[in-house]
């Protein structure tokens, strides 16, 4: 089970009772329990025995470890959940082994997708990890605060790693089938595909980071988890952050309950995003968008042409649909969350482009690896040119938003093309402002200069789709040849 | 609400980053503070006025207008007009041979059941040249091309052979088989055929007994899926068939709704967009890369259908009447019938059987009563069954490889001249 349009219908409908029969003050409860199973029933099949169960789990394992690791001892608001936070792990737990006596359920009332290992084993399991991940908080949090978030932050990242480098995956994947006594030859990435980890890790990592900065807010582990595995954003962000999530999240037991505008927005939004999404990208899909074999197949550059902005609509129509599916269902049940798209294809320059694409990764992104990085710079004594920081700051920025999709070259390269255009743009704005303002005068060639921009900035952006879509970078520098009437 | 952030652990560097996030933090707090109070969750864009009976008066109205669209839809029956309705010919090439495939991502084709739709998806769909002589073909999954490019199907090498007619005219030969073995269903392509496309000179027919055996006659779904153009057949010419059989589709009324007929909607749209992938690659199957060659050594069987042992076969037991009906629907076109060629195996129990298809017994009596049905209507008719060598032959004991098409073609092509030149 995927975010399909079965899930979107189920998760649609819940909507309903949620908000019309229960009492305000469970809506953060149930909001809670409706995430965590989401998460378990959402989770695809995976190859080895028990995995679709392990890695949900796993994530609410990291998620409370690194709540712990957040947490603010000292802090009054921290103090005063002390008792919500104990209910919130009774409760977490309470239902990880309840979905685990599914196992004794016949497989079509089950809500896990596959059989779950034996109860006792689990917690046996848990208590075991548990154990070992609050030893070595523990161990790390005596020598300072910071060395409890680094910790789980380093787990995070390494996790991610794993996941997103294919050789890794696949060896870590054949590593799990040894111990489970399945071939080893069958062993691929694919064998953890798991579901969501892309947006919880940098959800997850947005918090470490704001609470080694002190800018993070005090939240309790009900909040903190909701908000990591809230299940209308768990599969296809968008990635919220903490505070803001929170701030929706404090105030649902005086949201008005079967509130019809509320409704109508949140189904309105849902509507959009099934027709992007089903309608037009999966359309698009069908025979209108490059793909491996077609770049390799097309036999003119116009055609090629053709398929690759298929492909760009598709991308768009494909995310920004889920996006809108996602923020309509969190409005159903009261959470706002964040716009991820803004008419990206009609921006007039790669930098607008990047404040309307996937707006929540590249405000991750450029909070977490550019400002930083760029304040790093300039604070050295041995402090590089303005233009070489800002060259540095924005090839790193994009290169993480490229790698976030798989640790890959041809990932590496679509970050690098876009930290580059990013870079080329900011020289060439700086030292034509004055010109470009002069355009006002100038309505005419003014519109002629938006266009002349919007164009090429499509281009770009379009043909920077090509590293995105291709296996690896031979593939995609002859495909871009091959668009250009070379290499054919 | 109120929270309390503590900045003393942050570095010097991070201070400006804090501040940016401080501020954003107190514009989101408040803002989801005032959606709460207010219970409304875009500010600005719904009016608070905004109520139940607002949204069920919307909802009764699009339920209403999509049953009324049903409606009119189910009413209507538009699917096969709609099917003439294409992006080929227009935005993308038409193809070379009718829509067939179970795996669009890598075919680019995709099977259906509109045959409107199909035809109008064939470059047949064009108008004819001045200086076109037009042959259509129709037949099976040998013909179709089953492992091959377009450019080495029968089609597809006769046109490479650039042949021209002694008045002029460049032979064009125009793929329209189907990679089902079924007489019926070449008749109903046939039919479909010459009422849509314009003025063929020439209509070849591959067949081999495969496609005549009474019970294979309305196997094909393609067939079930276009019940009425099957009846009308049936009915027309008096073929031995059952116009009443079960297996034809024949929707109810929510069946024949926007909702019912989903599927064959979604294929029409699927065919217009795989269209875009067959333009820029031309290509329209998928060939695996390996392929188990047809089996060269038998058991001691001698049966063939419903026949387990050898029996005199008569033509009533094979649908020479569907055959004439072909003939017959054809017209002032003239039709050229041929025995296609087929792999003769000469490996364990050959002397039973030519092939995996075929008991020699059973062939044999097929070519003699096809001989004779020929010679007794004045059919066209060109018997080239052991023409190719085994080795030119694929997977199936029809299938064959470029090269066994390319002879087989050149044979083809003789005929069609002599036909023209008449």
């Amino acid at each position: 089970m995927t975010f399909d349009l079965r899930a979107i219908l189920v998760l649609g409908l819940a909507a309903l009772p949620y908000a019309a029969l229960l009492a305000a003050r469970w809506r953060a409860w149930a909001l809670l329990a409706g995430s965590v199973l989401a998460i378990y029933w959402l989770q695809p099949p995976l190859p080895i025995r028990y995995a679709d169960f392990i890695l949900p789990t796993a994530t609410l394992l990291l998620t409370v470890a690194s709540w712990w690791a957040t947490r603010k001892p000292g802090d009054a608001r921290q103090a005063g959940t002390r008792r919500e936070d104990l209910v919130t792990l009774i409760v977490v737990a309470a239902l990880v082994a309840g979905l685990s006596l599914m196992r004794f359920v016949e497989a079509e009332y089950r809500i896990t997708v596959s059989r779950p290992p034996d109860p006792l084993g689990l917690v046996a399991g848990l208590a075991i990890a548990g154990a070992a991940l609050g030893a070595i908080l523990w161990l790390a949090q005596k020598r300072g605060p910071e060395r409890g978030l680094a910790v789980v932050g380093l787990l995070v990242i390494a996790l991610f790693v794993i996941l997103k480098t294919e050789p890794l995956a696949a060896a870590v994947g054949a590593w799990w089938r040894s111990l489970t006594g399945q071939d080893i030859s069958l062993a691929s990435g694919a064998d953890l595909n798991w579901l969501g980890f892309s947006y919880v890790a940098f959800r997850l990592l947005h918090t470490l980071r704001d609470r080694q900065a002190g800018i993070l807010p005090a939240l309790s582990l009900r909040e903190y988890v909701t908000y990591v595995v809230f299940f209308a954003s768990y599969t296809a962000g968008p990635i919220d952050r903490a505070e803001r999530f929170a701030g929706d999240f404090r105030v649902l037991p005086i949201v008005k309950g079967p509130d019809a505008g509320r409704f109508l927005d949140g189904l309105t939004r849902i509507a959009i995003g099934l027709f992007k999404k089903f309608v037009i990208a999966d359309s698009l899909a069908q025979g209108l968008s490059l793909s491996v074999a077609s770049a390799a197949q097309a036999d003119s550059a116009l055609w090629l042409w053709v398929l690759l902005y298929g492909y760009a609509f598709r991308l768009y129509f494909d995310f920004g649909g889920y996006t809108d599916i996602a923020i309509g269902i969190g409005v159903l049940f009261g959470i706002r969350l964040p716009e991820n798209f803004d008419r990206p294809y009609l921006k007039t320059s790669i930098t607008a482009f990047w404040q309307s694409w996937h707006m929540t990764l590249s405000n991750w992104a450029r909070f977490y690896v550019f400002t930083p990085l760029s304040r790093w710079m300039l604070t050295r004594s041995w402090k590089p040119s303005p233009a070489l920081i800002v060259l540095a700051a924005q090839l790193a920025t994009m290169i993480v938003i490229g790698l976030w999709h798989g640790i890959t070259w041809s990932f590496f390269a679509w970050g690098a093309w876009h930290g580059v255009g990013l870079f080329v743009h900011k020289q060439w704005s700086d030292r034509t402002r004055r010109w470009t303002r002069g355009l006002s005068a100038r309505p005419g060639h003014k519109r002629a200069w938006t266009a002349i921009s919007w164009f090429a900035t499509l281009q770009f952006v379009v043909i920077g789709w090509v590293w995105f879509l291709m296996p690896d970078v031979q593939q995609a520098a002859q495909t871009m040849l091959r668009l250009f009437g070379l290499g054919w | 609400m109120e929270e309390t952030t503590d900045c003393t652990d942050a570095t010097d560097e991070e201070v400006h980053e804090i501040r940016d996030i401080r501020v954003i933090r107190g514009r989101i707090l408040a803002a989801a503070k005032s959606r709460a109070m207010t219970g409304l969750h875009q500010q600005g864009k719904s009016e608070p006025s905004t109520t139940w009976r607002f949204v069920l008066g919307v909802a009764l109205k699009a339920a209403l207008l999509f049953v009324a669209c049903n409606v009119v839809f189910a009413a209507l029956e538009p699917l096969e007009t709609l099917g003439a309705i294409s992006l080929y010919n227009r935005i993308v090439p038409g193809r070379e041979r009718l829509p067939y495939g179970e795996n669009p991502a890598e075919s680019y084709n995709l099977s259906l059941y509109n045959i409107p739709a199909m035809i109008a998806s064939h470059r047949v769909a064009q108008p004819k040249a001045p200086d076109e002589y037009r042959v259509l073909i129709i037949g099976d999954s040998g013909t179709w091309g089953w492992l091959l490019d377009n450019e080495d199907t029968l089609a597809g090498q006769i046109n490479a052979g650039g042949y021209v007619t002694a008045d002029g005219r460049r032979v064009d030969a125009y793929n329209l088989a189907y990679p089902i073995m079924s007489l019926t269903k070449d008749l109903m392509l046939l039919d479909a055929a010459t009422r849509s496309v314009h003025e063929p000179d020439l209509i070849v027919w591959p067949v081999t007994a495969e496609s005549f055996p009474r019970d294979r006659q309305l196997t094909p779904p393609l067939l079930h899926n276009n019940a009425s153009r099957v009846r009308a057949l049936i009915d027309g010419y008096r073929l031995n068939l059952d116009a009443s059989d079960p297996r034809f589709v024949e929707p109810d009324f929510a069946g024949r709704t926007i909702v019912g007929q989903r599927r064959a909607l979604a294929n029409l749209l699927r065919l217009q967009w795989v269209g875009f992938s067959w333009a820029a690659t031309g290509i329209d199957r998928a060939i695996p890369g390996e392929v188990t060659l047809r089996q060269s050594d038998f058991d001691q069987d001698l049966s063939w259908h419903d026949y387990k042992e050898p029996v005199r076969l008569t033509g009533d037991d094979l649908a020479f009447d569907v055959l004439a009906a072909g003939v017959a629907r054809a017209g002032d076109v003239p039709v050229l019938i041929v025995n296609e060629p087929m792999y003769v195996s000469s490996g364990r129990n050959s002397n039973l059987r030519y092939n995996s298809f075929y008991p020699r017994w059973a062939y044999d009596r097929y070519r003699e009563l096809l001989a004779e049905a020929a010679r007794k209507n004045g059919w066209r008719y060109l018997d080239v069954w052991e023409s190719i060598a085994p080795e030119e032959f694929t997977d199936t004991p029809v299938h064959l490889t470029p090269e066994g098409a390319a002879q087989f073609a050149q044979r083809v092509a003789a005929a069609i001249l002599e036909t023209a030149n008449e």
